[in-house]
């Protein structure tokens, strides 16, 4: 057991679901039969939340983070990046030894799928995901190259921005979280309806990883920053009394 | 001037897309050479104490229809109700890991879910839960995930008893979150996403 899971068992805060997307967002169809109707049962957190899967180190090879390299050991085609950040909590502390995951389709905009019938070409060396697990600070790093855009069936001409999904744990089985990064600059953000299934504009900013020069690589690759923040704990301040008093 | 309160935001979920299995469970996808395995296969080891059980079931949309790009992930507690890792009562049974990652079979939509039945948790408050499963499960068209709990039919006394599912106000909602004994150790539960039975879902 690691001193942050120690630490971390109070109660998780409450998510602002006026943050997040609404599950019913009609300008993304899909979201239109597969969005709940009836109201959610409020609960809050209990131990079940509270506790959540631990991973050990044993479990990460080497070139796990390494997209560009971890499929058969010859380097992917496409422009090479470092996305890097830190996994916070919604109090500003580094969550460490905490599992992210990400995926994303190769620099033709194209996943290896066999549902994706993009034309643009499979890169033979490339697979599209890698996973690493948090510093002591939270920190993480991968090496990949920058997924192309790609169209989509929602609307006629609808297309995806280049993205990476990303898959996080925390501490608790109620901090479990699903996004995507995009890019700086990126002109198919504003125009993408899975973007736009979030009603505000600085949560949407809050997906978009600024160009990062300070740690770019000369003559190698450039770099993304994208910091991740999970719910935060109600009782981290109050470790020495009981929850309620 | 008021200090500011000057807490981070939370990142914004997005859908998991229908490609989810490319990142979480590439070898069952067809991706081998990536992991050595995939992740979050099963919850148990052998030697895990308790009733050995088995679920199955399928996710359904709105318009009936099964998705066969589902993905969940359960989160349970031992036999005794204690879960593995960071619970601050104690250590769980060293055979049960808690964590399993569900993927719906690409084809027919059907998962299935082999694990124990877990024993009953204290809601924070005292009172022993019934024995549930927590879910949290992500799809295309899934703008955040949804949790939600897997109960059991053949557990009446603790269903009755439980805090969570009598918080449930429309009492004719409450058989969506139990799933249904078939036959000895073997359950069958759906999820649906919207309509006539919807299944509970929670806001933690």
């Amino acid at each position: 057991m690691t001193l942050s899971n120690s630490i971390d068992r109070g109660p998780l805060f409450f998510r602002d679901r006026d943050w997040h997307p609404a599950a019913y967002t009609p300008g993304y169809k899909t979201s239109m039969t597969r969005a709940p109707f009836r109201p959610l049962v409020s609960l809050g957190s209990t131990l079940s939340e509270e506790t959540g899967p631990a991973f050990g180190h044993s479990m990460i090879g080497e070139l796990d983070n390494n997209l560009i390299m971890n499929f058969t050991g010859q380097p992917a085609i496409g422009e090479r990046i470092i996305m890097h950040g830190r996994v916070l909590d919604e109090n500003g502390r580094g969550v460490p030894n905490t599992l992210v995951e990400i995926w994303q389709a190769n620099a033709g905009g194209r996943y290896r799928h066999k549902k994706d019938g993009y034309q643009a070409p499979l890169d033979p060396n490339f697979g599209g995901c890698g996973r690493t697990l948090t510093g002591p600070d939270g920190a993480y790093e991968f090496l990949t190259v920058r997924p192309g855009a790609y169209p989509w069936p929602n609307h006629v001409n609808s297309w995806r921005p280049m993205h990476i999904h990303i898959s996080v744990f925390g501490s608790g089985f109620g901090q479990r979280l699903i996004t995507q990064m995009y890019f700086e600059g990126d002109p198919l953000i504003a125009k993408c309806p899975i973007v736009n299934t979030i009603g505000q504009e600085n949560a949407i900013e809050a997906l978009v990883a600024p160009l990062d020069m300070n740690r770019a690589i000369p003559m190698d690759c450039l770099a993304y920053k994208f910091d991740i923040v999970l719910r935060g704990r109600r009782q981290s301040f109050f470790e020495n009394r009981t929850e309620g008093l | 001037m008021m200090q500011k309160l000057d807490y981070l935001k939370e990142t914004p979920s997005q859908t998991a897309g229908p490609y989810v299995h490319i990142g979480l469970t590439p070898n069952a996808l067809g991706i081998p050479g990536i992991y050595p395995v995939d992740l979050g296969r099963s919850p148990v080891r052998d030697g895990a104490r308790g009733e050995r059980i088995t679920i199955t079931g399928r996710v359904i949309d709105g318009a009936g229809m099964v998705l066969r790009d589902a993905l969940f992930e359960t989160w349970q507690a031992d036999a005794d109700g204690i879960y593995p890792g960071n619970d601050p009562r104690g250590a769980a049974d060293p055979n049960v890991t808690g964590w399993a990652r569900v993927a719906a079979d690409f084809d027919t939509g059907i998962w299935r879910l082999d694990t124990i039945k877990p024993g009953r948790v204290p809601f924070p408050d005292g009172r022993p839960m019934a024995p549930h499963i927590n879910v949290w499960l992500v799809a295309r068209g899934v703008n955040l995930g949804l949790q939600t709990r897997i109960c059991f039919d053949d557990e009446e006394q603790a269903n009755a008893e439980c805090p969570v599912l009598t918080r449930i106000e429309h009492k004719a909602r409450i058989p969506t979150l139990l799933a249904k004994k078939t036959g000895p150790g073997e359950y069958s539960f759906d999820f649906r996403l919207q309509g006539e039975d919807e299944t509970v879902f929670f806001d933690i």
